[in-house]
């Protein structure tokens, strides 16, 4: 089982993402370059967070003309996993493999916290390992993080479980309080509607090792391999 | 031909406008009154290069559709201005 790792001109998460998969989880991962179009040999890819093309134009809109999208969007219609975090979710939604799109936060500020995301749907491949309704805690590291969609697309998602985690407080409760983005209802991290492709705000690589605050991010890391582990290798 | 355009692109009616509001929060601190509605799009100018004023138009629409802007969020409108005697 293999992961890679896509790094653009300006991600600055890689090193992050790397070593929560190979040196915390013990996974084989590889970092994949912008340039790449052979994805061959990989069972998951994600997206890392930081700045591609440096948020030029729209974040993310220039990251997902690269050469390696066209084989992401390949990738990800032969049914490989494919994970965006944070600028990652944005590239994602702008190559139009998530439904959406992230703008600037509601307060207009940047924001470094630790987040709770209650899970909403725990039958997916990057949830199997949670319970419905609990409570990861996961930082959130972003300026353009709130999610948006119109009001038909968010009936989609949550008709069909799209929406994966939800902004929550400490009780898990769902409030405004505990929204760091403005996104509308409270939404964190959603998948396409096939469940292969999913994006999330908060850095679940920042969250693997207990001497960084957290170790939920596991989780999901977790769940992508049991996930591809109940299946034959490679796509 | 050389073509200059200028692509505008503004947020959607009833995309939250957070820079907006901000800047008319502003104005409304200073004093002035009667102002409301302030939405912040972007202004992008382009020279293109195209044997006729409708195929610089289809380029430009169809740059302003797959780059310029996000449908998700945004539309955009654009003007177009044969540049003569320029080549």
């Amino acid at each position: 089982m293999r992961f890679g790792v896509v790094v653009f001109p300006g991600t600055n998460c890689e090193f992050d993402t790397y070593r929560a998969l190979g040196e915390v989880l013990g996974l084989e991962v590889a970092y994949v370059w912008h340039q790449e179009r052979d994805l061959s040999g990989l069972d998951g890819v994600i997206l890392a967070g930081g700045f591609s093309y440096g948020d030029y134009l729209r974040t993310g809109a220039i990251a997902r003309f690269s050469p390696v999208m066209a084989s992401v969007a390949e990738f990800a219609e032969r049914g490989g996993l494919v994970m965006g975090i944070c600028n990652g979710f944005q590239i994602l939604c702008e190559a139009g493999l998530l439904p959406g799109a992230l703008q600037r936060n509601n307060h207009l500020q940047f924001r470094c916290a630790w987040s709770y995301l209650r899970v909403e749907n725990n039958s997916t491949p990057f949830t199997n390992q949670t319970s419905q309704g609990q409570l990861l805690r996961i930082p959130v590291n972003h300026g353009e993080g709130n999610y948006f969609a119109d009001p038909e697309t968010l009936a989609e998602l949550n008709r069909h479980g799209q929406v994966l985690f939800r902004y929550a407080d400490a009780e898990g409760r769902i409030t405004d309080e505990a929204n760091p983005n403005g996104s509308v209802e409270n939404i964190a991290g959603i998948c396409n509607r096939r469940g292969n492709v999913m994006g999330m705000m908060p850095h679940p690589e920042r969250a693997c090792e207990a001497i960084l605050g957290s170790e939920d991010g596991k989780y999901l890391f977790m769940s992508m391999v049991n996930h591809l582990k109940g299946r034959a290798a490679c796509v | 031909m050389l073509y200059r355009a200028e692509v505008k692109v503004v947020l959607k009616p009833g995309v939250l406008d957070p820079q907006g509001r901000t800047v008319e929060n502003a104005v409304k601190t200073l004093g002035y009154e009667g102002v409301s509605q302030v939405r912040i799009g972007k202004c992008i100018a382009l020279t293109v290069e195209a044997a006729s004023q409708e195929q610089a138009a289809a380029l430009v629409e169809e740059l302003g559709r797959r780059v310029l802007s996000n449908p998700v969020l945004e539309t955009f409108t654009y003007s177009l201005t044969a540049q003569t005697g320029v080549r």
